[in-house]
């Protein structure tokens, strides 16, 4: 067994309350954050309005009336699109027929999941990647001396040419790389929200390093990975949740966006709303309901998303805790 | 008649789904022209929010309250429209606030931001402002003025962005100046010059100062008269010896007891004050003093207690006051002005400056204290 | 400052210099060629050799590099596959376009946005506060092609107020000197030439300002809300100045900050959107002649346009942080 010095050991129980506090911290910080959000109105409003969306996006598509790529109105001759024919709501069609005479309803519904899917991997490639980059950099500039400081500059130039890059060209781009598919839109969606998670993991896991525990740690010794990976990482994440949520909006949006250029998923079988939306922008002289409905559900969706992220962001603000 | 006459002023802060708070409850003191008056008393006593309020610069929000007069050369400030508060405010009655780094704007020359106030008031512009902004700081005892004038707050030290602050209030000659805590965010040999520059100012120009402090140093070497306030509420008004000789109320005696002294035998202890007026939110009922008292008696609880004006020309809120020696309990009231707020002023003139002298309670304050 | 700044634009050089390899790699592993895209599907394969070898192509990508460098640095950036001009041709006539609309929006987003945050700002909690609140979280939220449609079917084919495609009225014969239509009115002194310009900007403009506007709004609300609290402006009240010199030297100068930086930050996303919105107005920029180049395979015209956007952008947030420093004395720039 080692002996180990009176110093040594005085260090070592600094560090241990050191520790303790922080993750005292840690936990208060988690549990006042959420209580905060829950007497935020705009909280409440955004979780019951993502809570109406994952439900409607995990089990409505067992429940819809008719199957989302039935032509029926074609088929019993009610959608004429040549002669301007696309009938509205009725008792069995609440939302009526689209161009191709599939229940506009039922396609709603079942778009419901292709559009959070979209959302959600969207962001996991996003912020999987941006994050990594991020993580790397930040604990290289943070902990990892002049070596580190070179790693980082050379991470961080890589997100500037990014950056420095239109997000949608870039997105285009990759889709053009990969051919149209709904695949592709996620990748090149995702793609796009790296840099921001990049830059955000970095900057808040620079200002972690910098703080009293963490030398506390160096100065006894502890393997400076076990530092960044063990101290600084989880306490620089909330920032980076925050901007999940918020990217979480935004990725809906951007794929609608990919999905009017041309980019999304040609396969109309899978409904998805910025499809939906897409394809209605022909037929807006005939039935511009057609565009509304899936316009209105991505417009909500994102609301619910943004509201849910801003109130997070506030909840987290070590500014506002008083 | 005084200068200002502030007459049972309350303020207080409703805010949904919680108690209401009152933060200054029935204060009332008075200035005379000329006259240093303190307003002592520990953190979150009420004592800014009284400044603030007579400034009429209590954040608007929602649920805040201010009732009573502040009479100021007749004219009560309270009852003002904006714009003649505008009008007021940095001509005749001027501010000082604790922290000058944050009290200065970071992104204007110093040199603006003491002009400013020349155009505003005296309607001074371009060469001519320039020069009396130059001669203000001169004043104050920053070197160098003209250069100073384009320097920005950060380029500044912590005493020179006071000496700037104070520039930009006496710029008006006001008749009245309120210091809060001036010196508090300061080094301890920058605080001693400040205080020696405010005396400086206020000897000179016959301007009255009220200062608001925690420190009872800067009181005993400043201030004519002293109000000591708890709870939002004055408890004690006296001229400045009779209150250190002979401190009244329990929380004044605390006060002193708290002070560490040069002369205090080696053995001897602080008395620290336990507990702190923040645990106290919101006051209970009758002295909000009581809970923290050792001369706590059962008429503490209930209503709160009534202003006595005592022998010696002062007043305090007490039912169990510190003893005066040679003296039996109550022969000293003079009067109880019962549910009447107002101790008023304590005129300069009728209060011997000296009472006899009384071994062991407090000694006299520091050599500082004579002028 | 001038240290500062020649140091920001040497920096660009290894950033470009990344950039250029990155974009040369990934389009050449782009499926297809320019000759794809020219012959279509009938081309024999001696054909697409042809064309391959005539535009270089057949060479190892190391040597077709390094050509596209020598010519960088001459700022000679090749010729358009499609439309056999110059690069650097196409760019200026298509440009102005984009950066006249941008402008617009940028005009529309700040003129609007930092009052309203402002006011917002002032009267918290009021009816203004929340209706600026909740239409800039709609802002954010509404897809702007979609934006785009509606304000064409309202304003333009609904309302007859504002023109619904084009950057002109094509039987307004205008001269033609910088591109920039509006400025070239202006320059030539052909008024009604640059008000129909003018009027072509609006409705996209106003598509492509939301996302910035909301935005603004949301910073310039936040940030005036706490310089509100800050002390100095409690100085400022007590010395008893006017309400006008307050708001204006104390309260939006320090809030303009953080408001300056987004702003910056801003001008990428907003390249993205004129793409969207271009397409929608058929508003002649580089919106739709990038996708194009991106379908034909047009290297020189991607390369091109990426590099030089690249260099726009970091431009101007070379601009943006000068104004930081403007703005703030205690931000050297070193």
């Amino acid at each position: 067994m080692t002996i180990i010095s009176g110093k040594k050991r005085e260090k070592i129980d600094r560090l241990a309350e050191l520790a303790a506090r922080e993750e005292e911290r840690g936990v208060s910080l988690w549990q006042d954050a959420f209580r905060r959000l829950r007497r935020n109105p705009a909280a409440i409003v955004g979780a019951v309005i993502l809570a109406i969306f994952v439900l409607v996006a995990v089990v409505g598509p067992f429940f819809v009336p008719y199957g989302p790529t039935d032509t029926m109105g074609i088929r019993e001759g009610v959608v004429k699109v040549g002669q301007g024919l696309i009938p509205g709501h009725s008792a069995e069609h609440w939302l009526g027929y689209d161009h191709q005479g599939r229940d506009v309803f039922s396609r709603m519904i079942v778009g419901a999941r292709q559009t959070l899917l979209v959302g959600v991997v969207a962001t996991l490639i996003g912020l999987a990647v941006g994050a990594f980059i991020g993580g790397v950099a930040g604990a290289a500039a943070g902990l990892g001396g002049r070596w580190g400081r070179w790693v980082d500059t050379v991470l961080m130039r890589f997100i500037d040419m990014l950056l420095a890059m239109p997000s949608l060209l870039l997105a285009v781009s990759i889709a053009a790389l990969l051919g149209p598919s709904l695949t592709t839109v996620m990748i090149a969606v995702g793609m796009v929200s790296v840099p921001v998670f990049a830059r955000l993991l970095r900057g808040s896991m620079i200002a972690q390093s910098n703080s009293d525990y963490v030398l506390a740690a160096t100065s006894l010794g502890v393997r400076k990975s076990k530092i960044a990976l063990a101290h600084v990482l989880p306490n620089s994440l909330a920032p980076v949740i925050v901007q999940a949520t918020l990217t979480l909006a935004t990725a809906i949006i951007e794929a609608a966006a990919l999905s009017f250029l041309g980019l999304g998923n040609p396969d109309s079988a899978t409904p998805e709303w910025g499809v939906m939306l897409a394809d209605a922008q022909q037929w807006l002289g005939i039935r511009p309901a057609l565009a509304i409905y899936p316009a209105v559900a991505i417009i909500i969706t994102a609301l619910g998303f943004t509201l849910l992220g801003e109130a997070m962001r506030e909840a987290l603000d070590p500014k506002l805790r008083k | 008649m005084a200068l200002l006459d502030v007459e049972d002023l309350s303020v207080s802060f409703a805010r949904r789904g919680q108690r209401t708070v009152r933060a200054v409850d029935g204060v009332s003191f008075s200035v005379d022209a000329g006259e240093v008056v303190g307003l002592v008393g520990e953190s979150g006593c009420g004592k800014s929010v009284t400044s603030l309020a007579i400034m009429g610069l209590l954040p608007k929000q929602p649920g805040l309250q201010v009732s009573g007069k502040a009479v100021f050369d007749g004219t009560d400030l309270l009852q003002l429209d904006d714009r003649s508060r505008r009008d007021i405010r940095g001509r005749d009655i001027a501010m000082i606030f604790q922290d000058p780094l944050s009290s200065l704007n970071p992104v204007v020359p110093i040199g603006i931001q003491v002009t400013e106030v020349l155009t505003r008031h005296r309607g001074m512009r371009g060469e001519a402002a320039a020069k009396e902004a130059a001669q203000l700081l001169d004043r104050v005892g920053i070197p160098d003025p003209k250069r100073r004038l384009k320097e920005y707050p950060h380029q500044l030290s912590g005493g020179m962005r006071q000496r700037a602050l104070i520039a930009m209030a006496v710029a008006c000659q006001p008749r009245l100046l309120i210091a809060d805590e001036p010196t508090t965010a300061l080094d301890v040999t920058i605080q001693a010059q400040i205080l020696e520059l405010l005396k400086e100012l206020v000897r000179d120009s016959d301007t009255a100062l009220v200062m608001i402090t925690h420190d009872l140093g800067v009181v005993a070497g400043m201030c004519d008269t002293i109000n000591v306030l708890y709870g939002g509420r004055v408890v004690e008004t006296a001229r400045r010896r009779p209150l250190f000789r002979q401190p009244r109320h329990p929380y004044t005696v605390g006060l002193l007891g708290s002070v560490p002294r040069l002369d205090a035998g080696r053995g001897e202890r602080l008395n620290p004050i336990p507990g702190s007026v923040r645990d106290l939110l919101p006051w209970p009922d009758g002295c909000a003093f009581a809970p923290r008292c050792t001369r706590r008696v059962d008429a503490c609880v209930g209503e709160p207690p009534e202003l006595v004006l005592a022998h010696d020309a002062r007043s305090y809120r007490c039912v169990n006051p510190a003893p005066v020696p040679g003296l039996t309990p109550g022969e000293e009231v003079r009067e109880v002005v019962p549910g009447q707020a107002t101790p008023g002023s304590v005129p300069a003139q009728a209060v011997p400056d000296d009472p006899p002298a009384v071994p062991g309670l407090a000694a006299a304050p520091s050599e500082e204290e004579t002028p | 400052m001038f240290r500062f700044i020649v140091r920001r634009l040497l920096q660009l050089i290894p950033t470009l210099f990344g950039l250029s390899i990155l974009l040369f790699i990934w389009l050449r592993r782009l499926p297809g060629g320019p000759e794809t895209a020219i012959l279509g599907e009938r081309g024999t394969p001696e054909m697409r050799a042809a064309i391959r070898r005539n535009l270089g192509l057949d060479e190892p990508i190391l040597i077709q590099y390094g050509r596209f460098v020598r010519r960088m640095i001459r700022l000679d950036l090749g010729t358009s596959i499609s439309t056999k001009r110059e690069v650097t041709t196409e760019f200026l006539q298509r440009f102005p376009g984009t950066v006249e609309l941008t402008i617009t929006a940028m005009v529309i987003a700040i003129g609007i946005g930092i009052p309203l945050g402002y006011l917002a700002a002032r009267r918290r909690g009021r009816f203004l506060d929340h209706a600026s609140v909740g239409g800039s979280l709609i802002g954010i939220c509404i897809p702007v092609f979609f934006l785009a449609y509606i304000l064409k079917a309202v304003f333009s084919e609904n309302l007859g107020w504002f023109p619904s495609s084009g950057r002109q009225d094509p039987t307004i014969s205008a001269t033609r000197i910088t591109n920039f239509f509006v400025l070239d009115g202006l320059m030539t002194r052909e008024w009604d030439a640059a008000a129909d310009a003018l009027m072509h900007l609006v409705l996209p403009g106003l598509a492509l300002a939301s996302i910035p506007l909301a935005i603004i709004v949301r910073i310039t609300r936040a940030s005036v809300l706490e310089v509100l609290n800050e002390d100095f402006v409690r100085t400022a009240e007590a010395k008893g100045l006017t309400e006008n010199v307050v708001r204006r030297r104390h309260v939006l100068r320090n809030a303009m900050l953080p408001v300056a930086t987004s702003i910056g930050l801003l001008t990428g996303g907003l390249l993205s959107g004129a793409v969207l919105t271009e397409t929608v107005f058929a508003f002649s920029g580089i919106g739709a002649f990038l996708a194009d180049a991106i379908n034909q395979r047009d290297y020189p015209v991607l390369m091109g346009f990426i590099m030089i956007i690249a260099v726009v952008y970091v431009l101007v947030n070379l601009i943006v942080d000068l104004s930081y420093s403007l703005i703030d004395p205690r931000v050297r720039v070193r």
